[in-house]
């Protein structure tokens, strides 16, 4: 609350606050930020979930042969995701595909709908990201235990190797494993937060009439850019799940 | 109750300062608000995907693949139905035109034929009329040979009659004959 009075309180001079965007507030009165309490991202997380009610449950509603614009839209995105999986993680992946589907959807739409003015973007915070992206690794991590056992170990011993170097590279295997979920997450919560921050450090110098022009052509540009990487960081988290899930299902390179 | 005052006021200039300068992503103290409604999402869009939209989009998609494979096949067979009815079409154009030169060879052979038979009467009809022809030139001929000896005869008996001679009948037919021939 401070820190929005002050934001709104600034009557002269260039005073950016482009992390005031990543607030998290409460949705109704006052009081501290409970585990249960209705926050700014709830509304927004409710949103995304919202927006693929409509499109995927609603907009296959009719389920017509030829498909309307917003069937259409369901359908590509299914088969874009349903081709992916099998692709990457082989036949036996396909079972898994709803939970990517839901990732995929969820930071797509979160992503999506942070790209409005005044909106939140619940994918630009870490504890979402990593909550995604460890809960990918210790499923795929348990997945591949509980699969294979021992087996699964397979996977930071590299047998084509030279034998005196197999040691070190299974040392340097296991550290990239285990950095696998700190860069899953921090990559999406990093990209999103970033652009956001860019865009809004851009419309701080806007307020500059000199500079206005070039400030809003480059935050128009920029946006652009952020829509693609809305697009492209839920792409390439989808996928990196779907390799960490191939690597559970088929250890052995 | 001092040092609980001090720890108080530490904490909030503490949490002051984050708010102020920190990143809200760092706050940690909204982490189990966003982790509970993460869960809470992810597990509505969960099962609205898994129970009605995904199983939906997967029977649409099946039946379009379906619908798309039998008209495929349709569409093959009733081009394989017009290839085959373009070439009874062509076979039976083909076989009138056989017949219809058959038609005209026969038909031109006969013609032949009919001519020929024609020719070979009339060559016959010209060849008896010329025999004929010629036998009634002969008959002339003949009957001009005989009319001039019959002539030459009298002839030559007035001319000795009016000589003043008398001759032998057969004496002048004799020289009358001779003198023909000679």
């Amino acid at each position: 609350m401070a820190g929005q009075a002050e934001a709104h309180g600034e009557g002269s001079g260039l005073v950016f606050h482009p992390l005031d965007q990543f607030k998290i507030t409460r949705l109704f009165g006052e009081g501290p930020i409970e585990w249960y309490t209705p926050t700014n991202v709830t509304l927004w997380m409710a949103l995304a979930a919202l927006a693929i009610v409509v499109v995927f449950v609603f907009g296959s509603r009719g389920r017509a042969l030829v498909p309307s614009r917003i069937q259409s839209l369901g359908e590509v995105a299914y088969s874009f995701i349903y081709k992916m999986v099998e692709d990457v993680t082989g036949h036996d992946g396909v079972k898994y595909f709803p939970w990517i589907m839901t990732l995929f959807l969820f930071i797509l739409f979160a992503n999506m709908l942070g790209l409005l003015p005044m909106s939140f973007t619940p994918t630009s915070h870490i504890a979402v990201t990593a909550v995604l992206g460890f809960g990918v690794f210790f499923f795929v991590t348990l997945l591949g235990l509980f699969k294979h056992g021992f087996h699964f170990l397979g996977l930071f011993w590299m047998s084509d190797a030279p034998l005196i170097l197999r040691p070190v590279i299974a040392i340097i295997e296991v550290i990239s494993y285990f950095v696998r979920p700190v860069s899953h997450s921090i990559r999406l919560a990093g990209n999103i937060m970033a652009g956001h921050a860019v865009i809004k450090v851009f419309a701080g110098f806007a307020a500059i009439a000199l500079i206005s022009p070039v400030s809003i052509v480059a935050i128009t540009a920029i946006y652009g850019l952020e829509v693609l990487v809305a697009f492209i960081q839920a792409y390439v988290f989808t996928i990196l799940t779907c390799v960490y899930l191939k690597d559970a299902l088929h250890p052995g390179h | 109750m001092t040092a609980t005052t001090t720890t108080t006021e530490v904490a909030t200039d503490v949490a002051h300062v984050a708010e102020k300068a920190g990143m809200p992503q760092l706050d940690f103290s909204t982490f189990p608000n966003q982790i509970f409604w993460l869960v809470v999402t992810l597990l509505v869009i969960y099962f609205v995907l898994s129970r009605i939209a995904l199983p939906r989009i997967a029977s649409v998609l099946a039946m379009r693949a379906g619908t798309i494979t039998n008209d495929l096949a349709a569409a093959a067979e009733l081009k394989n139905k017009a290839l085959a009815s373009e070439k009874a079409y062509q076979d039976a154009l083909v076989q009138a035109r056989n017949e219809a030169n058959k038609i005209v060879a026969d038909a031109k052979a006969d013609m032949q034929k009919d001519l020929n038979k024609e020719i070979a009467k009339a060559d016959a009809d010209i060849a008896a009329r010329a025999v004929e022809s010629e036998k009634s030139i002969g008959e002339i001929r003949a009957g001009a040979a005989d009319a001039i000896t019959q002539v030459a005869k009298d002839t030559a008996k007035e001319l000795i009659a009016a000589l003043g001679g008398s001759a032998d009948a057969r004496a002048i037919t004799a020289a009358v004959t001779a003198r023909l021939k000679g």
